[in-house]
């Protein structure tokens, strides 16, 4: 790892104009993927700007239609959240089986996010929950967000402060993972509100998007039987040592089964 | 450089690192705690787990100043003199090792486990909550025999 300038602000403003100044800055959350990838020098900033000290990026608030979660909120917090659990389980339940203990006890929903990996969960909850994603600058809807492979509508002096998601009726998530690093090979979130359901499909392709067709049939015929006339192109899907594109296809149609069971 | 501070073992440190220095180097390099081990460079396998502020961590995947002003237990801070705390003894009674590359990583995720988890811990929950910390030697099962032995020797 390259060395840096280490900078440890005590609210969202100094962050911001730390990133300003800086000549080639970064913000880091929990580190769990900032330092990996400094390790291996993928990464060398020259700034350091840590989130961590920042006490109003934190915790969770409850209203009566759903639940915001501060950015810098572990993944092990909102897995132990009571109100998440009561709110939204199925969210509660996808922390739970992000990465291993000590990589939650670090790991948060914002670096998640805002880092869109491929294989990452929060995104298929971000997108299938319909949340918002608040910053220091504005309010992003999750349709609006993930743009690409490692890729957000966040600018480089922009940072998550929330991520608030509506309650739905019914929610679940079903992830094949990879057994070394327990990331999504292929993950879905399915999310029925009223007659609207919305699905996230993360780990199958690039960037984790909405999965149309599915929802197409959802609405519909809510139950797994309904999904097997479903074609899922096999072309878009991620292949490498993992998973053949063929298979994720398959996956995804399976894990949008299990899904769709588990919310009824 | 900028200067830490932190509590190890119970013992106030501080040092002049540079800002890329890892908590594990800290550890191992400048304070000689080598107990807690380095066994990947992809934040993986859990051989260098230690406990900030009382939760568990990879302090390969932690920098040093991230820890300033905190409270960090590691392996050499469990026994009491040539007493070995419970979930140690009942590593070495249960073979829980081999090699012993991984044991303070495991040694230090057990204890986590117990704390969320309580004394009575099944086999399930034990390997659940192990899947940060590789052993190249055991085949683990003699090491969820002894999380789950270490255990029920703490609650006694
Ligand atoms: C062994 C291992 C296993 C893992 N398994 C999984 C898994 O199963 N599923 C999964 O989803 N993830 C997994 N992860 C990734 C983990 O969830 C990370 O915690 C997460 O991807 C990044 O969060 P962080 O808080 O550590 O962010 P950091 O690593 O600190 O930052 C990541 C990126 O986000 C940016 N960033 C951070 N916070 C903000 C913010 N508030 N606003 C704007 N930008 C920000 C940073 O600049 C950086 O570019 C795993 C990681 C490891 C090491
Ligand atoms: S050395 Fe820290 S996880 Fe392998
Ligand atoms: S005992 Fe050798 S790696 Fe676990």
């Amino acid at each position: 790892m390259y060395d840096f300038s280490y900078h440890n602000p005590k609210n969202v403003a100094d962050a911001v104009s730390a990133m300003n100044e800086a000549e080639d800055g970064k913000f880091v959350a929990g580190g769990q993927t900032m330092i990996p990838t400094m390790k291996h020098r993928l990464a060398s900033p020259s700034d350091i700007i840590d989130l961590r000290g920042i006490a109003e990026l934190s915790g969770i608030t409850v209203d009566g239609r759903g639940i915001s979660i501060g950015a810098m909120t572990t993944h092990a917090e909102v897995a132990a959240s009571s109100d998440v659990q009561a709110m939204i389980p199925a969210l509660a339940a996808l922390a739970a089986n992000i990465g291993d203990p000590a990589v939650r006890n670090c790991g948060t929903i914002g670096g998640s996010v805002a880092n869109n990996d491929p294989a990452a969960d929060y995104p298929a909850a971000v997108i299938a929950l319909g949340a918002t994603v608040k910053t220091s600058k504005r309010e992003i809807s999750a349709d609006d967000f993930f743009t690409g492979m490692f890729e957000t509508a966040l600018e480089e002096d922009e940072l998550i402060t929330a991520i608030s998601f509506p309650k739905a009726d019914a929610a679940a998530y079903m992830k094949f993972e990879n057994p070394a690093s327990r990331y999504a090979i292929v993950g879905v979130f399915v999310a029925k509100t009223g007659n609207d359901v919305r699905v996230g499909i993360t780990g199958a392709t690039p960037c984790a998007h909405r999965g149309m067709r599915l929802e197409e049939v959802l609405n519909s015929n809510f139950s797994a039987d309904a999904l097997e006339s479903v074609e899922i192109p096999v072309a878009k899907m991620n292949a490498d040592i993992h998973a053949s594109a063929e298979y994720r296809a398959h996956l995804v149609k399976v894990m949008t089964r299990r899904a769709v069971a588990a919310c009824s | 450089m900028p200067v830490i501070h932190m509590r190890v073992n119970g013992n106030p440190v501080s040092g002049e690192v540079e800002a890329r220095t890892l908590l594990v180097q800290f550890l191992r390099d400048d304070l000689r705690l080598t107990g807690t081990h380095v066994g990947c460079d992809t934040s993986q396998c859990g051989a260098c787990v230690v406990h900030v502020d009382g939760k568990s961590v990879k302090s390969c995947t932690m920098l040093a100043i991230m820890a300033n002003d905190c409270e960090v237990m590691t392996i050499e801070g469990l026994a009491n003199g040539s007493e070995l705390h419970p979930m140690q003894q009942a590593f070495m009674d249960n073979h829980g090792l081999q090699c012993g590359f991984c044991t303070p990583g495991m040694v230090m995720s057990a204890l986590d486990i117990v704390e969320r988890n309580g004394n009575d811990l099944d086999e399930a929950t034990i390997r659940k909550e192990l899947t940060g910390n590789i052993c190249r030697c055991t085949g683990y099962h003699n090491i969820v025999k002894a999380v789950k032995a270490g255990a029920r020797a703490m609650g006694d």
